[in-house]
């Protein structure tokens, strides 16, 4: 069993609403030194068998259906092959 | 003059966008998120709502059921599709539109009458509308900002496939204001607005939004 986890970020020129009201909240938690939040999405992978193939298909899924190229970057890494 | 509806788990507007149909003097047909079958229709409505409860991203997984396969192959085709709202997103997240749609700007769900030109009506869904016509039709959105590089509003802009631009007010933050526009061939087009909310006097804003069902019979007609 593996774990590959692919991180989707919006791209750093894309407005990021959910983020800017975190950030907003913070302040009433009395945290001050926070200066900019984003908010991105972490999907957890289990395979049975950590491939190649199965890699390069993960880096697939990534681009077409985790992530939207239009307003998002994405990262795969392997967490955990046992 | 046959033209589909499509529903998904979680649309919302397909009921009106059928009743619109047929209010233009066209055939509505209920089509199924689930079949690979356009049941031989002229033309595809993706109507707004929230597929799949836009979970991942609105539209992301709408893009990969059975029937957007088929509509996918269709548009390329030439057959003009309509996407509105959410239909809108799924277009773009199945590239048959540029661009993508995020959250509104102002971070609430907005919900207004909202005043449109229409700036594009050489498409098979706008053609019943005059040059730069204004229209008031329903906007309801949470996530309909419209954005694309600066290389793709450039090119949307320089080859008219601006379809509608919000006037007044820009309710989402949408760069430039776009609140539709159309693919190269002019056959699909992706709108934010809902005009199938503004096809009679008894409800809605008034009758503005017919004219996108009556353009897109009178286009198959001429077909």
């Amino acid at each position: 069993m593996a774990r590959v986890v692919v991180d989707v970020m919006l791209k750093p020129e894309i407005l990021d609403p959910q983020g800017k009201a975190v950030a907003g909240a913070l302040p009433r938690l009395g945290v001050h030194g926070v200066t900019d939040v984003r908010q991105g999405k972490r999907f957890e992978l289990t395979v049975d068998e950590l491939t190649d193939e199965r890699l390069a298909e993960i880096h697939d899924i990534a681009e077409k259906l985790l992530s939207n190229p239009v307003i998002e970057d994405f990262e795969v890494h392997v967490e955990q092959d046992s | 003059m046959r033209i589909g509806v499509v529903t998904f788990p979680g649309s919302l507007d397909d009921v009106d966008a059928r009743r619109a149909v047929d209010f233009a003097g066209g055939e509505a047909v209920a089509l199924w998120h689930g079949e690979h079958d356009l049941r031989g229709v002229d033309a595809v409505v993706l109507p707004g709502g929230f597929s799949y409860g836009d979970y991942l991203r609105c539209g992301a997984i709408s893009r990969f059921s059975p029937i957007m396969t088929e509509v996918v192959e269709a548009a390329g085709n030439g057959m003009p599709v309509l996407g509105i709202c959410n239909g809108f997103q799924i277009l773009c997240e199945s590239h048959l539109l540029p661009g993508a749609l995020i959250r509104n700007d102002a971070r609430k769900f907005v919900c207004r009458d909202q005043r449109l030109r229409i700036e594009n009506n050489r498409t098979p869904w706008t053609s019943e509308y005059a040059d730069d016509a204004e229209i008031t039709v329903v906007l309801k959105n949470g996530e309909g900002k419209y954005v694309a590089d600066e290389d793709t509003l450039d090119r949307l802009e320089g080859e008219g496939r601006v379809v509608a631009r919000y006037l007044d007010v820009n309710p989402n933050g949408s760069l430039r204001d776009i609140a539709g526009v159309t693919n190269e061939r002019g056959n699909v087009v992706g709108l934010m607005p809902h005009p199938e909310h503004a096809v009679e006097d008894l409800t809605g804003p008034g009758t503005d939004g017919l004219a996108f069902f009556t353009s897109a019979v009178a286009a198959l007609l001429r077909a």
